[in-house]
Protein backbone atom coordinates (compact mmCIF):
# COMPACT_ATOMS: atom_id res chain seq x y z
CA UNK A 1 0.00 0.00 0.00
CA UNK A 2 1.26 3.49 -0.88
CA UNK A 3 1.37 5.85 2.08
CA UNK A 4 0.36 9.46 1.77
CA UNK A 5 2.07 12.18 3.76
CA UNK A 6 -0.34 12.07 6.70
CA UNK A 7 -0.10 8.26 6.99
CA UNK A 8 3.69 8.48 7.11
CA UNK A 9 3.60 11.12 9.80
CA UNK A 10 1.06 9.16 11.86
CA UNK A 11 3.16 5.99 11.67
CA UNK A 12 6.39 7.78 12.43
CA UNK A 13 5.02 9.71 15.36
CA UNK A 14 2.43 7.54 17.05
CA UNK A 15 3.72 3.99 17.29
CA UNK A 16 5.18 4.59 20.71
CA UNK A 17 2.77 6.80 22.62
CA UNK A 18 -0.69 7.94 21.64
CA UNK A 19 -2.11 10.82 23.68
CA UNK A 20 -4.06 9.05 26.46
CA UNK A 21 -7.09 11.30 26.65
CA UNK A 22 -10.80 11.27 25.80
CA UNK A 23 -10.20 12.63 22.29
CA UNK A 24 -6.90 11.14 21.11
CA UNK A 25 -7.54 11.70 17.40
CA UNK A 26 -8.32 15.35 18.07
CA UNK A 27 -5.12 15.73 20.10
CA UNK A 28 -3.11 14.11 17.30
CA UNK A 29 -4.79 16.33 14.72
CA UNK A 30 -3.78 19.41 16.67
CA UNK A 31 -0.18 18.22 16.88
CA UNK A 32 -0.10 17.46 13.15
CA UNK A 33 -2.02 20.54 12.04
CA UNK A 34 -5.00 18.80 10.46
CA UNK A 35 -8.55 17.89 11.46
CA UNK A 36 -9.77 15.00 13.61
CA UNK A 37 -11.79 13.74 10.64
CA UNK A 38 -8.62 13.58 8.54
CA UNK A 39 -6.79 11.58 11.21
CA UNK A 40 -9.68 9.13 11.59
CA UNK A 41 -10.14 8.82 7.86
CA UNK A 42 -6.42 8.11 7.44
CA UNK A 43 -6.40 5.48 10.22
CA UNK A 44 -9.45 3.77 8.72
CA UNK A 45 -7.79 3.67 5.31
CA UNK A 46 -4.63 2.15 6.82
CA UNK A 47 -6.85 -0.36 8.59
CA UNK A 48 -8.75 -1.26 5.42
CA UNK A 49 -5.48 -1.45 3.46
CA UNK A 50 -4.10 -4.05 5.88
CA UNK A 51 -1.29 -1.79 7.10
CA UNK A 52 -2.76 -1.25 10.54
CA UNK A 53 -3.08 -4.18 12.90
CA UNK A 54 -4.75 -1.99 15.53
CA UNK A 55 -4.32 1.16 17.56
CA UNK A 56 -3.74 0.35 21.19
CA UNK A 57 -1.31 -1.09 23.67
CA UNK A 58 1.38 -3.68 23.10
CA UNK A 59 1.35 -5.43 26.44
CA UNK A 60 4.46 -6.03 28.48
CA UNK A 61 4.49 -9.83 28.31
CA UNK A 62 5.91 -10.40 31.76
CA UNK A 63 3.25 -8.20 33.39
CA UNK A 64 0.29 -9.06 31.20
CA UNK A 65 0.69 -12.84 31.40
CA UNK A 66 3.02 -15.39 29.89
CA UNK A 67 4.39 -15.88 26.40
CA UNK A 68 6.82 -18.11 24.59
CA UNK A 69 8.27 -18.59 21.12
CA UNK A 70 7.57 -22.03 19.66
CA UNK A 71 9.05 -23.84 16.67
CA UNK A 72 7.90 -27.00 14.94
CA UNK A 73 9.79 -29.05 12.35
CA UNK A 74 6.95 -29.77 9.95
CA UNK A 75 7.40 -32.14 7.00
CA UNK A 76 6.80 -30.00 3.88
CA UNK A 77 3.83 -32.06 2.72
CA UNK A 78 2.03 -31.46 6.05
CA UNK A 79 2.74 -27.73 6.22
CA UNK A 80 -0.67 -26.36 5.20
CA UNK A 81 -2.52 -28.75 7.48
CA UNK A 82 -0.30 -28.11 10.52
CA UNK A 83 -0.21 -24.33 10.01
CA UNK A 84 -3.99 -24.23 9.86
CA UNK A 85 -4.30 -26.44 12.92
CA UNK A 86 -1.87 -24.23 14.87
CA UNK A 87 -3.65 -21.05 13.76
CA UNK A 88 -6.87 -22.28 15.32
CA UNK A 89 -5.49 -21.93 18.85
CA UNK A 90 -6.48 -18.55 20.28
CA UNK A 91 -3.13 -18.54 22.15
CA UNK A 92 -1.24 -18.41 18.85
CA UNK A 93 -0.18 -15.21 17.11
CA UNK A 94 2.54 -14.29 14.63
CA UNK A 95 2.75 -17.66 12.96
CA UNK A 96 5.46 -17.66 10.26
CA UNK A 97 7.07 -20.04 7.84
CA UNK A 98 10.89 -19.79 8.11
CA UNK A 99 13.75 -21.34 6.20
CA UNK A 100 15.05 -24.06 8.51
CA UNK A 101 14.23 -27.65 9.50
CA UNK A 102 12.31 -25.94 12.29
CA UNK A 103 10.13 -24.20 9.76
CA UNK A 104 6.98 -23.12 11.60
CA UNK A 105 7.52 -20.37 14.20
CA UNK A 106 4.81 -18.86 16.34
CA UNK A 107 4.28 -17.00 19.59
CA UNK A 108 1.98 -18.33 22.30
CA UNK A 109 0.46 -15.94 24.82
CA UNK A 110 -1.83 -16.69 27.75
CA UNK A 111 -2.73 -15.65 31.26
CA UNK A 112 0.05 -17.75 32.84
CA UNK A 113 2.79 -20.27 32.12
CA UNK A 114 0.54 -23.20 33.04
CA UNK A 115 -1.91 -22.25 30.31
CA UNK A 116 0.96 -22.21 27.80
CA UNK A 117 2.16 -25.64 28.90
CA UNK A 118 -1.31 -27.08 28.44
CA UNK A 119 -1.43 -25.54 24.98
CA UNK A 120 2.02 -26.92 24.08
CA UNK A 121 0.97 -30.40 25.15
CA UNK A 122 -2.18 -30.10 23.13
CA UNK A 123 -0.26 -28.97 20.04
CA UNK A 124 2.17 -31.87 20.42
CA UNK A 125 -0.74 -34.27 20.76
CA UNK A 126 -2.72 -32.92 17.81
CA UNK A 127 0.23 -32.55 15.41
CA UNK A 128 2.40 -35.47 16.56
CA UNK A 129 5.36 -33.04 16.43
CA UNK A 130 7.55 -32.08 19.40
CA UNK A 131 7.54 -28.30 19.85
CA UNK A 132 10.63 -26.30 20.80
CA UNK A 133 9.57 -24.12 23.74
CA UNK A 134 11.76 -20.99 23.79
CA UNK A 135 10.53 -18.51 26.44
CA UNK A 136 12.34 -15.21 26.64
CA UNK A 137 15.11 -15.19 29.25
CA UNK A 138 16.12 -11.59 28.82
CA UNK A 139 15.19 -8.72 26.50
CA UNK A 140 18.03 -6.52 25.28
CA UNK A 141 15.80 -4.62 22.92
CA UNK A 142 12.02 -4.80 22.98
CA UNK A 143 9.45 -3.84 20.40
CA UNK A 144 9.39 -0.04 20.27
CA UNK A 145 7.58 0.24 17.00
CA UNK A 146 8.85 0.11 13.51
CA UNK A 147 11.04 2.72 11.80
CA UNK A 148 9.96 3.60 8.26
CA UNK A 149 13.42 4.86 7.43
CA UNK A 150 16.73 3.42 8.53
CA UNK A 151 15.97 -0.16 7.47
CA UNK A 152 18.20 -2.19 5.16
CA UNK B 1 -7.99 2.33 42.77
CA UNK B 2 -10.20 3.17 39.85
CA UNK B 3 -13.94 2.90 39.48
CA UNK B 4 -14.00 -0.33 37.47
CA UNK B 5 -14.86 -3.66 39.04
CA UNK B 6 -12.77 -6.76 38.30
CA UNK B 7 -14.94 -8.06 35.47
CA UNK B 8 -15.02 -4.62 33.85
CA UNK B 9 -11.22 -4.47 34.07
CA UNK B 10 -10.97 -7.84 32.34
CA UNK B 11 -13.39 -6.76 29.63
CA UNK B 12 -11.44 -3.53 29.13
CA UNK B 13 -8.18 -5.45 28.72
CA UNK B 14 -9.73 -7.76 26.18
CA UNK B 15 -11.01 -4.75 24.25
CA UNK B 16 -7.60 -3.03 24.39
CA UNK B 17 -5.92 -6.18 23.06
CA UNK B 18 -8.12 -5.80 19.98
CA UNK B 19 -7.42 -2.09 19.71
CA UNK B 20 -9.38 1.12 20.17
CA UNK B 21 -12.47 1.59 18.03
CA UNK B 22 -11.68 4.08 15.27
CA UNK B 23 -14.47 6.46 16.25
CA UNK B 24 -14.49 9.84 17.93
CA UNK B 25 -14.24 9.44 21.70
CA UNK B 26 -13.16 5.79 21.56
CA UNK B 27 -13.09 5.42 25.36
CA UNK B 28 -16.69 6.55 25.65
CA UNK B 29 -17.60 3.88 23.13
CA UNK B 30 -15.81 1.23 25.23
CA UNK B 31 -17.28 2.65 28.46
CA UNK B 32 -20.80 2.27 27.12
CA UNK B 33 -20.15 -1.40 26.39
CA UNK B 34 -18.75 -1.93 29.90
CA UNK B 35 -21.50 0.02 31.61
CA UNK B 36 -18.92 2.40 33.07
CA UNK B 37 -18.10 6.07 32.71
CA UNK B 38 -15.66 7.35 30.13
CA UNK B 39 -13.60 8.89 32.91
CA UNK B 40 -13.34 5.60 34.83
CA UNK B 41 -12.09 3.85 31.67
CA UNK B 42 -9.54 6.57 30.99
CA UNK B 43 -8.34 6.54 34.60
CA UNK B 44 -7.85 2.77 34.40
CA UNK B 45 -5.91 2.98 31.12
CA UNK B 46 -3.71 5.74 32.51
CA UNK B 47 -3.07 3.77 35.68
CA UNK B 48 -2.04 0.67 33.73
CA UNK B 49 0.18 2.84 31.55
CA UNK B 50 1.89 4.31 34.61
CA UNK B 51 2.30 0.87 36.18
CA UNK B 52 4.13 -0.37 33.09
CA UNK B 53 1.56 -2.86 31.81
CA UNK B 54 2.17 -1.57 28.28
CA UNK B 55 5.42 -1.56 26.33
CA UNK B 56 3.94 1.03 24.05
CA UNK B 57 0.52 2.38 23.19
CA UNK B 58 -0.09 3.48 19.64
CA UNK B 59 -0.26 2.39 16.03
CA UNK B 60 0.65 -1.26 15.52
CA UNK B 61 1.49 -1.83 11.85
CA UNK B 62 1.87 -4.91 9.71
CA UNK B 63 5.38 -4.40 8.36
CA UNK B 64 4.73 -6.70 5.38
CA UNK B 65 1.96 -4.43 4.12
CA UNK B 66 4.44 -1.55 4.22
CA UNK B 67 6.81 -3.32 1.87
CA UNK B 68 9.10 -4.76 4.54
CA UNK B 69 8.96 -8.28 3.22
CA UNK B 70 12.50 -9.40 3.90
CA UNK B 71 12.29 -10.35 7.56
CA UNK B 72 15.10 -12.34 9.06
CA UNK B 73 15.55 -13.92 12.44
CA UNK B 74 19.25 -14.06 13.23
CA UNK B 75 20.06 -16.72 15.81
CA UNK B 76 23.47 -17.15 17.42
CA UNK B 77 25.11 -19.58 19.82
CA UNK B 78 26.97 -17.27 22.21
CA UNK B 79 28.91 -18.58 25.23
CA UNK B 80 26.82 -17.98 28.38
CA UNK B 81 29.34 -15.64 29.97
CA UNK B 82 29.33 -13.36 26.92
CA UNK B 83 25.67 -13.38 25.93
CA UNK B 84 24.59 -10.32 27.95
CA UNK B 85 27.38 -8.12 26.64
CA UNK B 86 26.80 -9.17 23.05
CA UNK B 87 23.04 -8.86 23.42
CA UNK B 88 23.44 -5.28 24.64
CA UNK B 89 25.81 -4.52 21.78
CA UNK B 90 23.56 -5.92 19.07
CA UNK B 91 20.44 -4.28 20.50
CA UNK B 92 21.83 -0.85 19.67
CA UNK B 93 23.06 -1.85 16.21
CA UNK B 94 21.23 -0.25 13.26
CA UNK B 95 18.43 -2.32 11.78
CA UNK B 96 17.97 -4.65 14.76
CA UNK B 97 14.34 -4.32 15.87
CA UNK B 98 14.27 -6.94 18.62
CA UNK B 99 16.99 -8.72 20.55
CA UNK B 100 16.20 -11.47 23.06
CA UNK B 101 18.00 -14.19 24.96
CA UNK B 102 16.22 -17.55 24.92
CA UNK B 103 17.21 -21.01 26.23
CA UNK B 104 19.06 -23.56 24.09
CA UNK B 105 17.28 -26.89 23.58
CA UNK B 106 20.07 -29.37 23.00
CA UNK B 107 20.65 -31.36 20.92
CA UNK B 108 17.98 -29.91 18.61
CA UNK B 109 18.52 -26.20 19.07
CA UNK B 110 21.91 -24.76 20.07
CA UNK B 111 21.14 -21.02 19.66
CA UNK B 112 20.55 -18.66 22.61
CA UNK B 113 20.47 -15.14 21.12
CA UNK B 114 17.69 -14.00 18.76
CA UNK B 115 17.60 -10.78 16.71
CA UNK B 116 14.94 -9.62 14.27
CA UNK B 117 15.88 -7.59 11.21
CA UNK B 118 13.21 -6.23 8.86
CA UNK B 119 14.02 -4.84 5.45
CA UNK B 120 12.68 -4.37 1.96
CA UNK B 121 15.06 -6.66 0.11
CA UNK B 122 16.48 -9.98 1.09
CA UNK B 123 19.96 -9.41 -0.33
CA UNK B 124 20.26 -6.08 1.48
CA UNK B 125 19.17 -7.60 4.80
CA UNK B 126 21.62 -10.44 4.37
CA UNK B 127 24.50 -8.10 3.52
CA UNK B 128 23.59 -5.81 6.41
CA UNK B 129 23.67 -8.71 8.89
CA UNK B 130 26.97 -10.00 7.52
CA UNK B 131 28.51 -6.56 8.03
CA UNK B 132 27.19 -6.41 11.59
CA UNK B 133 28.57 -9.85 12.43
CA UNK B 134 31.95 -8.83 11.07
CA UNK B 135 31.96 -5.51 12.88
CA UNK B 136 31.20 -7.14 16.24
CA UNK B 137 33.53 -10.08 15.49
CA UNK B 138 30.74 -12.63 15.76
CA UNK B 139 31.06 -14.19 12.31
CA UNK B 140 33.16 -17.09 13.64
CA UNK B 141 30.42 -18.13 16.12
CA UNK B 142 27.69 -20.58 15.07
CA UNK B 143 24.73 -18.65 13.67
CA UNK B 144 21.85 -19.00 11.22
CA UNK B 145 19.68 -16.58 9.34
CA UNK B 146 16.04 -17.68 9.18
CA UNK B 147 14.12 -15.59 6.66
CA UNK B 148 10.35 -15.74 6.95
CA UNK B 149 8.77 -16.67 3.65
CA UNK B 150 5.11 -16.62 4.62
CA UNK B 151 2.88 -15.22 7.38
CA UNK B 152 0.13 -17.60 8.41
CA UNK B 153 -1.11 -15.36 11.21
CA UNK B 154 -0.22 -11.88 12.43
CA UNK B 155 -1.96 -10.28 15.37
CA UNK B 156 -1.35 -9.12 18.91
CA UNK B 157 -1.27 -11.49 21.86
CA UNK B 158 -4.39 -12.38 23.79
CA UNK B 159 -3.34 -12.54 27.42
CA UNK B 160 -6.65 -11.99 29.14
CA UNK B 161 -8.65 -15.17 29.71
CA UNK B 162 -12.01 -15.29 27.98
CA UNK B 163 -14.26 -14.85 30.98
CA UNK B 164 -17.90 -14.12 31.55
CA UNK B 165 -19.39 -11.18 29.71
CA UNK B 166 -19.06 -7.98 31.72
CA UNK B 167 -22.08 -6.58 33.45
CA UNK B 168 -23.94 -3.69 31.98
Amino acid sequence: MQLNDLSQRLIERYQHQLPLCAEPWQAMAEELGCSEAEVLDCLRRLDDGGVLSRVGPVFEHSRAGASTLVALAVPPERLEQVAELVNRYPEVNHNYLREHDYNLWFVLTGPDRQALERCLEDIQHSTGLAPLDLPMRRAYRIDLGFPLEDAP
Amino acid sequence: MTGLCASQQLALRRQLERGLPLTTRPYRHIAEQLGASEQAVLDQVNQWNTEGLFRRFGLVVHHRALGFRANAMLVLDIPDQAVDAIGEQLSSAPGINLCYQRPRRLPHWPFNLFCMVHGRERAAVQAHIERLLERYELDHLPHRLLFSTRAFKQRGGRFTPAAEVAHG
